[in-house]
């Protein structure tokens, strides 16, 4: 391991003396260019996806942008009168009532609180993809900042992994929802905290979290990294930075929650923001470890009921979707959000004990990532879409090894799966198809002619024939097998099961994918916890 | 085995060029690489603009384009091949009757099985007619995706692929670019997959008989032109200058008229097959072709950018001569037009020569041909594509004025979001880091004329978009993107019809890369 590594450092130091110096200065200008063109395509892509199908959460966000226009401040979280209340913390809000004069502007029955209810004119589709595509400026904004210290060739394949993320568009830009310019938000800190501006680092996460909370499951590894690596240097120092830090968060969530604690509605929007009411799992499994541990459950019965055992068949399912405050499992014990919060925590602390040994700039986007990991494989009732919450920085920084390229590789696309049943009409499968296709066609080239070309060594230019063989991008058969086996899920979901089963057990295919999903997520997070505790 | 061949032969860095190292990691795969990849994504955008409105949708009594096609479907897969074209009580002609060759009606008829089988309501006979729904709207957007990838895709590879065998090319990228400019050609996949149309067919076949034709497989690519022809009569706007190329080359062989006759039989026998069923009797077949040949439908339609409808404004054509009169003045118009273009081929048969040829000849068919429709542009972007390489401003410019005169008819189908979409997609391609240099176009005259005309055109969409026209002239702003329109193209035809003439270098292509090293 060890070894391999080393090697890696040698040849990606060749790869940086092939550039020549003076090359760079008058590629800076060009750069910029390239990455408009490329952010350019995929904007373009994503307006043709205007009239695609959008999820319930496109009315949601309608609904948002006319409570926050047409109430004041103080019932903005008390409002019902739509079932898809404000649960967002108020930078989010803030953020509809901005869009919401524009909304007004264009077509006033947008924001009314009533009229607007499900409204679904082409006008409503325009306002709100657009302000969707709009706001991912950002997010391109944050791919930029991020990569521009890396070499030419880096870049461009980031971008490509990055700017043209498939998991984005179908979350984004079918689905509907605002994950972009977040994601942006996050990128925009951990660039910062790479390049050693902690404080900006420290803001733009403190800033995040009042726009979305469930990126706080990596607060614990910025509050542990921003300790130990900005607020040290002595006692005294080190204080006087912690108070500064911690002023500048306080002012953050100031701006944002300040409105609400002086309305007396700080307990109303806490309440909205965590909802513990709703069940560990979401509708839909996310592919994580609850997965296994319902199926381990579901087994267990069954193979006690066949011993003779009597065993109480659980009162709610898990299949219906909604799951209340009964015991769905069987025989193991029931899952309360204080273990989940537990798990997760114990989960990340090899990753705190990282960051407090030994807090790295160049380590801190692996350790947010693992963090966001650990948030979605044991967390309470999560989504499949936090998928991206790790996903896209670890996009940044795939091509640091071979080995990170081939884990890339895996977890995007499995990833990427694991979105497919957001979109479950029959217009948008071949969408998804090609863009999951398409980011795999572009993933195995770039990385395997990243990583596959032959570097010659060094000074033994004699010997040129006799080149290093450097860790070659290559996926094993366990790996192609599994990849494969993809295919063969879907087509068991799609094709067959409407053939063999027809309408019964609906929930089948699902189950199978996100069961299917749940072995790479497993795998995923595995590799990335071994990579930090070898690292430790 | 493509592995093996980069690991011998590890590429230069080429970090001394920013914007080729762009897609160094791609290109060095070698062109399947790239065109798997370009491909995957000409398909998505192909996609994604299906999901926007067809033409005449939800829009009766008539509808549009897909109640044809779909109307096609349903009398053939219903009615014996003799009654296709026959007018009778269950097949009423006056509604959508087939009036393309029976290519299109083999197509329609396979096509129709397809959906008979998921969804039958849509094809029933009679009843069918104005069917629209989610799962129907669906079939049929895919039945064309699946021509564009089946025959449209494929012929552009095969063309790619003679077209740069043994050219000396420096910069793999070029070919890329080509390769996306070819497939991503906006004005294609907005008639195709937004208005609906199976145009990717016809021209799919097409690009086929190039390539075979650039590969000097003469007989083969009379087949698939012969084909093409079949599929839509459309394709006859190539047709001139097949037939002088290919006659001027059986010229120059040993035997020609041994050659002739081969290639003349090729023809006839792919004919006959195509014909078959309707050779029986010699009033079926003319039955068939006066279906083909709507005179009825006048000299032009709507507002296309052609001689005759921008004319009109000061003559008026349709008043001042009778039919008769007409057919032949366009009929001399358009072989005039092609004549030049026509005479060079057979008097120098070169390969080069005849894409400027096939550009020339079916520009010349657009300007001046009888009932030419604003999406007959297409056929003179298609070798416009295949030339993108050694003009690359012809392609663009056609392009642009091309969309630019679809226009009012994309505006008429709801279409505007992919036509700004794609539009840009285009532009963007055009100008995507890596791809050719083009930097003798941009001259300094040249280039604020550009500018101006450009303006012109933005301001025109908004003001088409936005202000309603004088009731005095309601079709004001249609005449006045038409003429801008017409100017461009014959500034266009004129140009590369002096391009024909002019003797051309060696080849452009290895002269460029020469001065790129």
């Amino acid at each position: 391991m060890n070894h391999r590594k080393l090697r890696h450092n040698s040849t990606t130091q060749n790869q940086n003396e092939q550039i020549p110096a003076a090359s760079i200065p008058k590629t800076c200008g060009n750069q910029l260019y390239h990455f408009l063109w490329f952010s350019l395509i995929a904007t373009c892509t994503k307006l043709l996806l205007i009239p695609a199908y959008h999820s319930t959460d496109f009315e949601v966000h309608r609904n948002w942008l006319a409570l926050t226009h047409s109430l004041p401040l103080s019932q903005w979280y008390s409002d019902e009168t739509s079932p898809w209340t404000l649960d967002y913390p108020p930078f989010f809000a803030y953020f509809e009532y901005f869009l919401s004069f524009f909304a007004s502007m264009l077509d006033p029955t947008i924001v009314h609180l009533t009229d607007g209810l499900n409204s679904k004119s082409h006008l409503t589709i325009l306002f709100q993809r657009l302000s969707v595509t709009l706001s991912d400026a950002v997010l391109f904004y944050g791919i930029y900042r991020i990569t521009r210290k890396l070499d030419p060739k880096q870049k461009y394949l980031i971008w490509v992994l990055a700017v043209w993320a498939p998991g984005l568009i179908i979350v984004d830009h079918l689905h509907f929802q605002y994950n972009g310019f977040l994601l942006g938000m996050l990128l925009i800190s951990l660039s910062a905290l790479e390049n050693g501006e902690d404080l900006l680092g420290g803001f733009a996460f403190a800033v995040l979290l009042c726009f979305k909370h469930l990126f706080a499951v990596a607060a614990p590894v910025y509050f542990v990294y921003l300790l130990r690596h900005y607020c040290r240097g002595g006692l005294v120092k080190g204080f006087g930075r912690l108070v500064v830090m911690g002023s500048v968060v306080v002012a953050v969530f100031a701006a944002a929650y300040g409105p609400f604690v002086y309305n007396g509605q700080i307990h109303q929007v806490l309440r909205r923001m965590f909802p513990f009411g709703r069940g560990l799992c979401h509708a839909y499994w996310a592919p994580n470890f609850w997965v296994f541990y319902i199926m381990f459950d579901k087994l267990l019965a069954f193979l006690l009921v066949k011993m003779g055992f009597h065993v109480k068949a659980p009162t709610a399912s898990f299949t219906g979707g909604l799951v209340g405050d009964s015991s769905p499992f069987a025989v193991l014990p029931t899952i309360t959000p204080l273990i989940s919060l537990v798990l997760v925590l114990l989960s990340i602390s090899p990753c705190l004990l990282k960051a407090w040994r030994d807090p790295k700039p160049s380590a801190v986007t692996r350790l947010v990532a693992y963090a966001y990991s650990c948030g979605f494989m044991f967390g309470w009732h999560v989504h499949e879409k936090a998928s991206l919450h790790f996903v896209i920085p670890l996009a940044i920084i795939a091509l640091k090894s071979v080995e990170d390229a081939k884990h890339y590789f895996f977890l995007s696309i499995v990833s990427c799966y694991s979105l497919f049943p957001l979109l479950y009409e029959a217009q948008e499968y071949p969408i998804k198809v090609l863009l999951l296709l398409l980011h795999a066609a572009l993933m195995w080239f770039g990385l395997s002619s990243y990583f596959g070309a032959y570097v010659p060594k060094g000074d033994e230019r004699s010997h040129s024939s006799a080149v290093v063989r450097n860790a070659d991008f290559v996926i094993g058969w366990f790996g192609k097998s599994y990849l494969m086996g993809i295919v063969v899920v879907d087509i068991c979901g799609q094709f067959l099961h409407p053939v063999v089963l027809g309408n019964k057990l609906p929930f089948l295919p699902l189950m199978m994918i996100s069961i299917y999903s749940g072995f790479g997520m497993m795998y995923s997070w595995i590799w990335q916890l071994k990579w930090i505790i070898g690292s430790i | 085995m493509e592995k093996m061949k980069i690991r011998k032969n590890p590429p230069k860095p080429k970090f001394s060029d920013p914007d080729t190292g762009i897609w160094s990691w791609i290109v060095q795969r070698g062109t399947v690489a790239s065109f798997i990849c370009i491909s995957l994504f000409a398909l998505l955008v192909r996609v994604c603009v299906s999901l926007h409105p067809y033409s005449g949708a939800g829009n009766p009594p008539k509808y549009g384009d897909y109640e044809a096609q779909r109307h096609w479907m349903e009398i053939t897969i219903n009615l014996p091949v003799k009654e296709w074209y026959r007018n009778s009580t269950i097949n009423d002609l006056n509604y959508w009757g087939l009036d393309y060759p029976p290519l299109t009606a083999y197509q329609s008829y396979f096509h129709g099985l397809i959906l008979r089988c998921f969804d039958p309501k849509s094809v029933s006979l009679y009843t069918s007619r104005g069917y629209e729904s989610y799962i129907g709207k669906l079939l049929m957007r895919w039945t064309v995706l699946s021509s564009d990838a089946l025959i449209f895709f494929p012929a552009v590879l095969y063309f790619i692929n003679v077209y740069y065998s043994g050219k000396p090319i420096k910069e793999k990228t070029s070919v890329a670019w080509h390769i996306a400019l070819i497939l991503l050609n906006p004005c294609l996949i907005l008639i195709d997959h937004g208005h609906f149309q199976y145009n990717c067919i016809s021209l799919g076949l097409t690009v086929a008989a190039v390539a075979a034709i650039l590969s000097d497989r003469d007989v083969v690519g009379s087949v698939l032109f012969s084909l093409a022809l079949n599929h839509k009569q459309m394709s006859a706007y190539f047709a001139p200058a097949f037939f002088s190329y290919l006659l001027g080359k059986c010229l120059r062989q040993q035997n020609p008229v041994i050659e002739v006759a081969k290639l003349g039989l090729a023809v006839l026998g792919t004919f006959a097959v195509v014909w078959s069923p309707y050779l029986y009797s010699a009033e079926a077949s003319l039955e068939v072709l006066s279906r083909l040949a709507p005179f009825e439908r006048g000299i032009y339609e709507d507002y296309v950018a052609n001689f005759w409808c921008t004319t009109s404004i000061l003559v008026k054509w349709k008043r001042l001569l009778n039919m008769q009169p007409l057919k032949l003045l366009s009929l001399t118009a358009t072989i005039s037009a092609c004549l030049p273009s026509m005479i060079q081929l057979i008097w120098k048969p070169k390969k080069s020569s005849f894409l400027y040829g096939l550009l020339n000849s079916a520009l010349a068919f657009y300007l001046f041909s009888f009932q030419v429709h604003e999406k007959s542009i297409l056929l003179p972007l298609l070798p416009a594509s295949f030339l993108a390489m050694e003009k690359p401003f012809v392609l663009l410019w056609l392009t642009q004025n091309a969309l630019v005169s679809m226009f009012p008819l994309l505006t008429r189908d709801k279409l505007i979001i992919p036509y700004i979409a794609l539009h840009g997609l285009f532009i963007l391609l055009y100008h995507s880091p890596g791809g050719r240099q083009h930097k003798k176009e941009t001259q300094s005259s040249f280039g604020t004329l550009r500018l101006f005309l450009l303006s012109c055109f933005l301001v025109l969409h908004v003001v088409y978009l936005t202000i309603a026209p004088p009731r005095k002239y309601p079709f004001l702003f249609e005449a006045v993107i038409m003429l801008l329109c017409f100017s461009q193209f014959v500034v266009i035809f004129l140009y590369t019809n002096t391009k024909q003439w002019t003797p051309s270098k060696p080849s452009a292509l290895s002269t460029e890369a020469k001065k790129h090293l």
